[in-house]
């Protein structure tokens, strides 16, 4: 079921949570919704499901508008950052509540709940309580739940937020493997960069109330609409008003008239890549990311002078950061400002 | 040596606790036990199963079976629409519902006297009606709602602000309506907090003095609960009497303490 949101508002008090919200999410996708904390994505996400009422708009499932219609008729699933789970229930009851509720009798609500659990690998565990989960346990638990009733579409609010970094690698691979196997229209809810190309085919970044940009982890990262895109969707570095990724800065030993010059503040070895610090200048500071053969063959210490060559540099200058030029004609230097600078390798 | 002196002053906390409530707690009640039976077990037994005591009886249970119910039932929508359903009035309501706690029994006895009486408001309609309100039921019932009102709203509201919104937003999306998501998950996750305050508004119910005092007219065989009953008895100069209510009062509030103990044990196996 494809979900669309038109012109969607709302405000708590004087703060304006989504401000002319519009998005379109295709049927069996898998997107993700970006943004900082108060960009207004969970507040999207619960007007979706019908946990926030829209002062203005609509949203649409399956092209039908559910607006008015209250949560427990959407049809959605939802989970929850921190699991709300049923605390007095057991793993079995609280998978088969919305079976329950819908009066299926016990020998079918059984025969599902135990389908489920194996489905998010919980096998076994059907008597144990919330409680006695771990996090990540939690997580697979209610999304169980929220599966049993075979939703239209599935609904995550950082799903994975409060779960520790190698757990939630592991349940993003197997969020992605689920989605491929189910093939419900999932939108989740972010605010990490990585998850979110991770896992989703397509990107909603939003940030103050609005739709930044939306499309594949690819344009986002190449063809960023404006400054905020660029900078949230990836590292980058600030050098006037051109903006740089680390990786395109390229440092060499001798000047010629397109490099800056800087000092080596600091060396930070990541593995395989190296995180070289700089100050310019006008104490500009920047980094430029480099691989261990090129730090090796450059002899870069610290305190040390060096060069700086941006490869590829945006300029926002003169486009609206609304107006999604950048996204739909990224390349064309005459309209409006929107200039990239090349320079040969 | 710092250790020492932790263990002293540990020492001598645990000493003041323990003595502190030996001396003003425990003394006086097993005083009572005591002396209750000091003669044997047949004079508080004749006076509790004399035909007023047994009528106190009765009455007490009578006040616990109205008032407890419908304070609770009242007690669990009123902090409902206090934690969930957030507007400007709640400040009023929050301080009106601490009122029984703030003023006097006897206080609470008298403005129902001003309200029922027979120079009260309301008298001449329920004369009409041929309700008798003071120095009958209705206004001792009046009076054990009154005083007992505030302890489920105090006992619920933060366990209901405790366990937060989230499952019962989960158990709407799920498909379960207003009606059911309170029977199936509200009630439940709040349960131990109501039940600490049916217990606490039965012991109050139970033991009322002041307010039922004022508006019963305390007569024996008639309006007479079992503080009443004690009362009575002491002035009476029977204390065999007084003390066996006494004793069976502090039974009846130890059995709901030790009902609800069981109720917590058998859910926790």
């Amino acid at each position: 079921m494809g979900i669309s949101v038109e012109g969607a508002f709302k405000s708590f008090g004087d703060f304006q949570a989504l401000n002319d919200v519009s998005i379109e999410v295709p049927d069996g996708s898998l997107t993700a919704l970006l943004g900082p904390s108060g960009s207004g994505k969970s507040t999207l996400l619960r007007a979706i499901a019908g946990l926030e009422t829209l002062d203005a708009g609509q949203v649409l499932i399956d092209g039908a508008n559910v607006s008015r219609k209250p949560v427990q008729k959407r049809e959605v699933g939802f989970v929850f950052q921190h699991y709300a789970a049923f605390k007095h229930m057991t793993v079995f009851q609280n998978v088969g509540f919305g079976l329950k509720i819908r009066k299926w009798d016990k020998a079918k609500i059984a025969a599902r709940v135990h389908e489920l659990l194996d489905l998010v690998q919980l096998p076994g565990l059907a008597d144990r309580y919330p409680s006695q989960l771990s996090g990540g346990q939690r997580q697979r638990m209610a999304l169980a739940r929220a599966l049993a009733v075979e939703p239209q579409v599935l609904l995550l609010d950082e799903p994975f937020g409060a779960l520790d970094a190698k757990v939630r690698k592991d349940l993003r691979a197997w969020l992605r493997n689920l989605h491929e196997e189910m093939h419900v229209t999932t939108i989740f809810v972010t605010h990490d960069q990585e998850e979110a190309m991770d896992v989703a085919g397509q990107l909603v970044v939003m940030n103050e109330g609005r739709v930044e940009q939306s499309g594949s982890a690819d344009e986002l990262y190449e063809k960023p609409a404006n400054e905020f895109v660029m900078s949230f969707v990836g590292e980058v570095n600030r050098l006037g008003d051109h903006f740089v990724r680390p990786h395109d800065m390229e440092v060499v030993l001798d000047p010629d008239e397109r490099t800056e010059e800087g000092m080596v503040q600091r060396i930070v070895a990541l593995g395989f890549e190296i995180r070289v610090e700089f100050v310019l200048g006008d104490g500009t500071e920047v980094w430029a990311q480099l691989t261990r053969n090129e730090l090796q063959r450059l002899e870069l210490e610290e305190g040390q002078i060096a060069y700086l060559r941006p490869v590829q540099a945006k300029s926002f200058n003169g486009a609206s950061p609304d107006d999604g030029s950048g996204a739909s004609t990224p390349r064309g230097p005459q309209d409006g400002g929107d200039a990239e600078v090349s320079a040969p390798v | 040596m710092s250790a020492g002196n932790s263990l002293t002053s540990r020492w001598s906390l645990r000493v003041l606790g323990l003595g502190y409530i030996l001396l003003l707690l425990l003394l006086p009640l097993a005083l009572i036990f005591y002396k209750t039976f000091e003669d044997g077990i047949a004079p508080p037994l004749d006076a509790i199963t004399s035909p007023d005591g047994l009528h106190a009886l009765k009455l007490t249970l009578i006040m616990v079976a109205i008032a407890v119910p419908l304070n609770t039932v009242f007690g669990v929508l009123c902090a409902l629409l206090l934690v969930r359903h957030k507007w400007k009035g709640n400040v009023v309501i929050d301080a009106v519902i601490n009122l029984p706690f703030a003023i006097s029994p006897v206080v609470i006895g008298l403005s129902l006297f001003l309200l029922y009486g027979t120079t009260g408001w309301l008298e001449p309609g329920l004369a009409e009606a041929g309700i008798k309100v003071l120095f009958s039921v209705p206004g001792m019932v009046l009076a054990s709602i009154f005083v007992s009102l505030p302890f489920v709203v105090r006992e619920t509201v933060p366990v209901l602000q405790e366990i937060g919104t989230e499952q019962e937003q989960a158990a709407s999306t799920l498909g379960a309506n207003a009606w059911q998501t309170f029977w199936r998950v509200t009630l439940p996750a709040i349960r131990w907090g109501v039940a600490y305050g049916v217990v606490l508004t039965t012991a109050r119910v139970l033991g009322e003095f002041g307010a039922v005092s004022v508006v019963s007219g305390s007569i024996s065989g008639q309006t007479q609960t079992l503080p009443l009953f004690v009362e009575k008895q002491y002035q009476n100069f029977n204390l065999p009497g007084a003390f066996g209510a006494s004793v069976l009062l502090a039974l009846l509030a130890l059995a709901t303490l030790f009902a609800m103990n069981l109720l917590k044990r058998k859910e926790d196996a």
